[in-house]
């Protein structure tokens, strides 16, 4: 598995030296809080509602066995027991104590974590495919060049003053599984005559004016990658607006100027930076490559998994949901879901991570992921040892057999916790799940997304969700938009608003109409929500979520 | 003033902690909001905010939280406030 170099571990160490000086600093009142707010967020620590949070970046969503171990006891030594784990593959603590963060990031250090760039107007953690490394459908893995961004990416000279924040996301499968048309700039790894190569998207992202991302290069070749995005970042440094926050981010330079203007600049930075290269970007890879190959897995039988689930119906449901191809047949890619109905979505305990670890050593190479939709990954899993591990997961209140279910929600902070936020996600999500649980109807529905977001800041992905739900503040009441249609896959879209909103108390009755409106109109048990919605076009599914609203007002 | 006048308290985050403080009549910070000085009349209250955001060394980011006057103290005016006095409205996990 990858580790990071003694270079990345002394600049990593002498990073937390630096903050824990500027803490000191700001303790005894010789730095001001307008001086050291940058220097808090350059560090991941934000101030919320209730307290500060301090966010780590788990890059590309790789995570080991003993890092995991070690956010349990950080969780327990100086927070509440327990971390967010977020879209963007970052854990979020919820409860740290400003005089205590300088010990949690040493903390961080010991198993080479940082928080750096994990806010602010940097080039932030590029997110992955959780399951890179390991699927079946698998190009190549997005990972070694994750790697070789946040090396190139780190400390930027050129980029200290970025218009904005800068998301990249790389997907290595055939199928999206990290929404890259959703970021600043989107990578997909294809390859064409033997070659590996980009597909390169930019100008996405959601928030207030949400875009997909629009191809500025059909074939980017592998070797070209960081003078191009070099390219890319340079040309949205020196063109991006400065002068509204909210029109900084380089969607709206590449929406301004159009994609062919856009690419006519980016084209004319990238020779000369191309030459400046000189390969040295291409010997570092080969070594992450070599670092990134995929573990030694040792052949293992899997006759006793396809027993094991004629005889016990609940293995066989958590495995319909949980269990996905692994690139070697004797081995499987396992989702664990950390949305158990009625829970906080994406949150774990420190006793979960602890168990979490445990099973990744014993039957996961040590190794851990983080998905984008805010689950927990063991990329390497024998078939053989999947009943064992199911058995753990059950104990241990791991093994909710709902991914890619109702109840499988993205979900951001909101008002529970978010200091921009217009209205709560949480309590929505919870009884969303709960809700359709105890009617029953969860599997009968079957693939669904929701995602729910606080806010117009659009965290938990709203707009891609099959149903979006966004919360704001209506005349000091809270109030939800939903929206239809969104998808964050490799066919992205963007979710179209319903109609009014609804209050906090109307959710959950317009979604169950909503949703046995679809049960009613689609064709077979094998046309999803989103099939249908395509098929029929919105209007029967806004009839069915504003029908009671129309009669009280008829009344 | 160009926003107009809403009345309320002073609200803050304790600096060294982080949790949400308030600030009384004898401009100390406290942890409850019904314990809090009620502000209505703006030029006071102006004075109070300028007061608590020179503060710098104990507080961080000090604004003036619409508040109405009940019968126990100061009351939230806003669901956010009200979130802001009680700590999240979810149970959290594993405690
Ligand atoms: C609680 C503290 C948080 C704050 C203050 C915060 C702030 C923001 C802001 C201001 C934006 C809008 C950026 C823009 O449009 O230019 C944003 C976007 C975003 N945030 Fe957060 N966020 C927080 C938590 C989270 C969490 C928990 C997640 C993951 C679940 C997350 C993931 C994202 C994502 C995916 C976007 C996407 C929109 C985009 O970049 O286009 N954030 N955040
Ligand atoms: S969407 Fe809004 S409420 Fe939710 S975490 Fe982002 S900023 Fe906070």
């Amino acid at each position: 598995m990858f580790q990071p170099s003694d270079f990345d571990s002394a600049a990593i160490r002498a990073r937390a030296a630096q903050f824990r000086s500027q803490v000191a600093r700001r303790l005894d009142g010789s730095l001001t809080e307008d001086e050291f707010k940058p220097l808090r967020l350059m560090n991941g620590l934000y101030l919320q509602l209730h307290a500060y949070m301090l966010r780590v970046a788990i890059p590309y969503g790789t995570i080991s066995a003993r890092q995991m171990r070690q956010l349990a006891k950080i969780a327990d030594a100086w927070d509440r027991g327990y971390g967010h784990f977020t879209t963007r593959q970052n854990i979020q603590f919820n409860w740290p104590k400003l005089v205590d963060v300088p010990d949690m990031i040493d903390a961080l250090a010991d198993v080479g974590m940082h928080a750096i760039q994990t806010s602010g107007n940097a080039i932030r953690n590029t997110t992955t495919d959780a399951f890179a490394g390991a699927s079946a459908d698998e190009i190549a893995d997005p990972r070694p060049y994750a790697e070789l961004i946040r090396q190139w990416s780190t400390d930027h000279p050129e980029f200290q003053f970025l218009p904005r924040k800068f998301k990249i996301a790389i997907n290595g499968a055939r199928a999206d599984r990290a929404a890259i048309r959703a970021h600043d700039v989107g990578l997909q790894l294809v390859e064409r005559d033997g070659e590996i190569g980009f597909q390169v998207f930019v100008g996405g992202g959601l928030g207030r004016t949400p875009m997909i991302g629009k191809e500025l290069r059909d074939f980017l070749p592998a070797s070209d990658l960081l003078p191009y995005l070099e390219s890319i970042v340079a040309a949205w440094n020196l063109a991006g607006r400065r002068d509204n926050k909210y029109k900084a981010r380089i969607k709206i330079t590449v929406h301004e100027l159009g994609i062919e203007a856009f690419s006519d600049l980016v084209e004319a930075e990238f020779p000369a930076r191309r030459a400046a290269f000189k390969g040295a970007d291409q010997a570092i890879l080969a070594d992450l490559k070599a670092q990134f190959a995929p573990p030694a897995l040792p052949s293992r039988e899997s006759a006793s998994f396809e027993t094991a689930l004629n005889v016990d119906a609940l293995l066989r449901d958590w495995a319909a949901r949980s269990v996905s191809p692994h690139h070697n047949p004797d081995y499987a890619v396992v989702t664990i879901s950390l949305k158990e109905h009625g829970a906080p979505p994406g949150d774990a305990t420190s006793d979960q991570m602890r168990l979490l670890a445990d099973l990744a050593e014993r039957y996961g190479q040590s190794e851990l992921r983080i998905s984008h939709e805010q689950n927990v990954i063991l990329p390497h899993v024998a078939k053989a040892d999947l009943p064992a591990l199911f058995e753990s997961l059950r104990k241990g209140g791991l093994a909710t057999a709902n991914i890619g279910l109702t109840s499988d929600i993205i979900a951001c902070p909101g008002m529970d916790y978010c200091a921009l936020a217009t209205a709560r996600s949480i309590p929505l999500a919870q009884q969303i799940a709960t809700h359709f649980r105890d009617l029953g109807l969860e599997s009968e529905i079957g693939t669904l997304k929701i995602k729910i977001s606080g806010c117009i800041n659009a965290c938990g992905h709203h707009h891609l969700g099959h149903i979006g739900i966004l919360g704001l503040d209506r005349a000091g009441v809270e109030n939800y938009q939903i929206t239809l249609g969104g998808d964050a896959t490799e066919t992205m879209a963007l979710g179209e608003r319903a109609g009014p909103g609804f209050a906090y108390t109307e959710v959950i009755p317009a979604l169950e109409r909503l949703l046995r409106a679809y049960l009613d109109l689609r064709q077979s048990q094998s046309e999803s929500f989103l099939d249908a919605l395509r098929r029929l076009g919105p209007e029967p599914f806004k009839d069915a979520l504003y029908q009671e609203a129309q009669r009280h007002a008829a009344q | 003033m160009s926003k107009k006048f809403t009345p309320g308290v002073i609200s803050a985050n304790d600096l060294r902690e982080g949790h949400v403080v308030y600030m009384n009549d004898a401009g100390q910070w406290v942890l409850r909001l019904k314990d809090a000085a009620f502000l209505d009349d703006p030029v006071i209250a102006e004075m109070w905010l300028n007061i608590a955001n020179a503060q710098t060394e104990k507080v961080v980011g000090a604004y003036l939280a619409p508040a109405t006057l009940g019968p126990n103290g100061p009351e939230p005016a806003h669901f956010r406030e009200a979130f802001r006095a009680t700590g999240p409205s979810i149970e959290l996990p594993g405690i």
